[in-house]
């Protein structure tokens, strides 16, 4: 656990501080996010966790431990270190690269290069690749070796500082992925500066949105800044489609599904379509127990008693509960009926509408 | 006169076949003179820039100072050491390393101070301390201008030992030296004409096999285009 306490840095010559009385509780194994504008102290923040910058005023402590009862280089080769423009030694080969702090540490060489094919094949780094110097390597590589380089010696905490602030949008997207599923595999303790709400929306487990100053506006999990901003300026920062943003993060599972228009077998027509006015649609779908037999449309019912007997259609879109309100929202929208069915495996759980989704944007 | 010295041979071979001996003792006087002028040069120069990289304010006095001596004339500076150090190849290496700091220090100084601040911050993030930082980091990123440096400083230093058989010493200036002694004899002009020559060589043979060196400890520099 690393805390900060009403932690101050006051830079020489300036008389505004750039971090203000700031507490902050980081718990072990969570993702937490420091965002803010240029000038919010957000890197200053992150910097005197491993000591890199002193704190005028107030504690840091990990584990219990304060910070600045250790030596400032033994302390640093227990906590990873990312920079958005990586710092990979260019007269190092990646191979030297990666084994930067175990040498610190003084491992032995065969332990060393074993760490090293570990981590090389965490991060998805061929094994071709070891022997190159940084100058022959793409920025997405690069940007992957800085961080097995940073998880070489496995410390329990990585300060990460706009990691991914040099890599253009697509390669972006793909590191993050990476990181979260590496911290799917290794629960590090991370904490992660950068100026991107999007980016620290989707990595952060928690969210510190700073402003100029290094004043704390709120720190949340994503999904609740975007649902209740603590006030206008986090509101403001989140974007206007905060709402919109919400949805990426809310599961399926995490809402009540209605039924939807469906009927057991063997209902009449008048009762099947007294089912499509509740819903104003113009089909109606057969459910026996948990099972979806499929949907057919008003007009094919012409004529008929029962519902038995009509040729059923299947859903092609398929939910699943892991899915997000975004991709839910997406389906209902393109499968033109506006409704989305959600299954679990084969059994049929239940309906989810536009509407539905949209009475979570505006709540 | 003139006539007279068109007679004879500018060169005699046979005095450089006699003489084969003198010419590789003076050729190895030059090279230890260069090598103890450019090796303490270079330990001084280290000292200092480290000094200079660590307190700033002392880089402006340091320059200020080496550059002074580098622009005092060399017959000057010997002229004034003699009745101080005496005939002695203390007083020729003294002249000649003080000629050498300026070059050294300020590549020295401009090597460390290109290594990127990105490099840097992570060395140092990941727990690197100060002395390893300069020594593994820092001074191996430098190589490349800190050699450039030497280099310079080498043949620099070649080319003025020769001005040290003023006072005795000067490797192949002492062949220059007794050469004019005897001017327009056959045997002061193939003194002349040895001296130059190998002094020219010798120049040109450190320079590249610094070069080399360069290369062979910058594998990270050439793969750039791999």
């Amino acid at each position: 656990m690393i805390e900060l306490t009403e932690v101050t840095k006051r830079f020489r010559g300036t008389r505004a501080p750039a971090v203000d009385h700031l507490t902050l509780t980081i718990t072990d194994g969570e993702v937490v996010v420091l965002v803010g504008p240029s000038g919010c102290g957000k890197t200053t923040t992150l910097k005197m966790i491993n000591r890199l910058i002193e704190p005028t005023s107030g504690t840091i402590s990990i584990d219990g431990v304060d910070v600045t009862g250790l030596e400032p280089h033994e302390l640093r080769r227990g906590i990873g270190y990312v920079i958005q423009q990586i710092g990979l030694f260019p007269h190092r080969t990646v191979r030297e690269n990666i084994a930067t702090v175990p040498r610190l540490l003084g491992w032995e060489q065969a332990r060393v290069e074993r760490r090293v094919r570990e981590l090389a094949e965490i991060t998805d780094l061929g094994a071709d690749m070891l022997d190159r110097y940084p100058s022959e390597l793409s920025g997405g590589q690069r940007q992957r070796v800085g961080v097995a380089r940073a998880l070489a010696a496995d410390p329990p905490i990585l300060l990460m500082d706009e990691p991914f602030g040099a890599v253009d949008p697509i390669v972006r997207a793909k590191l993050q992925d990476e990181l979260l599923e590496l911290q799917r595999r290794l629960h590090k303790t991370i904490v992660l500066v950068t100026h991107d709400i999007d980016e620290a929306i989707r990595l952060g487990d928690r969210v510190a949105i700073l402003s100029v100053g290094g004043h704390l506006e709120q720190y949340a999990p994503p999904e609740e800044l975007l649902r209740a901003p603590a006030n206008d300026f986090v509101a403001d920062f989140l974007g206007s489609d905060r709402g919109i943003k919400r949805l990426s993060l809310i599961r399926i599972a995490d809402i009540d599904l209605e039924p939807g228009p469906v009927v057991p077998p063997g209902t009449d027509v008048e009762r099947a379509r007294a089912v499509m006015a509740e819903y104003d649609t113009d089909w109606v779908a057969v459910v026996e127990g948990d099972r979806m037999l499929g949907w057919v449309t008003d007009d094919r019912l012409d004529g008929r008693s029962t519902i038995d007997g009509v040729d059923l259609e299947p859903f092609l879109t398929r939910l699943t509960p892991d899915d997000t309100l975004e991709e839910a929202l997406d389906a209902a929208i393109s499968s033109h009926t506006a409704i989305a069915a959600v299954f679990d495996d084969e059994r049929f759980l239940g309906m989810i509408t536009v509407e539905r989704i949209s009475r979570e944007i505006v709540r | 006169m003139i006539a007279q010295v068109a007679d004879q041979p500018f060169v005699r071979w046979d005095w450089i076949v006699d003489h084969v001996d003198d010419i590789w003792a003076a050729t190895w006087e030059h090279i230890v003179l260069t090598a103890i002028a450019v090796g303490v040069g270079f330990v001084i120069s280290l000292a200092l820039s480290m000094l200079a990289l660590r307190h700033r304010r002392t880089y402006g006095p340091i320059t200020w100072v080496t550059g002074i001596l580098y622009t005092i004339p060399s017959l000057a500076l010997f002229a004034f050491l003699v009745p101080i150090t005496g005939l002695t190849t203390l007083t020729a290496e003294i002249g000649l390393v003080s000629y050498t700091l300026l070059i050294l220090i300020r590549n020295i100084v401009a090597g460390i101070d290109g290594v990127p601040a990105s490099v840097r911050e992570s060395a140092v993030g990941m727990g690197y301390t100060r002395r390893r930082l300069f020594l593994e980091i820092e001074l191996p990123l430098a190589l490349p201008v800190i050699v450039a440096g030497i280099r310079i400083a080498a043949v620099t230093t070649i080319g003025l030992v020769t001005i040290t058989a003023l006072i005795g010493k000067g490797g192949l200036g002492f062949l220059i030296l007794r050469g004019l002694n005897l001017f327009y004899s056959p045997v002061g002009t193939t003194q002349i004409v040895v001296g130059t020559v190998m002094s020219v060589l010798l120049a040109v043979a450190v320079d590249l096999s610094l070069v080399g060196a360069e290369r062979a400890m910058t594998p990270w520099a050439r793969s750039r285009h791999r």
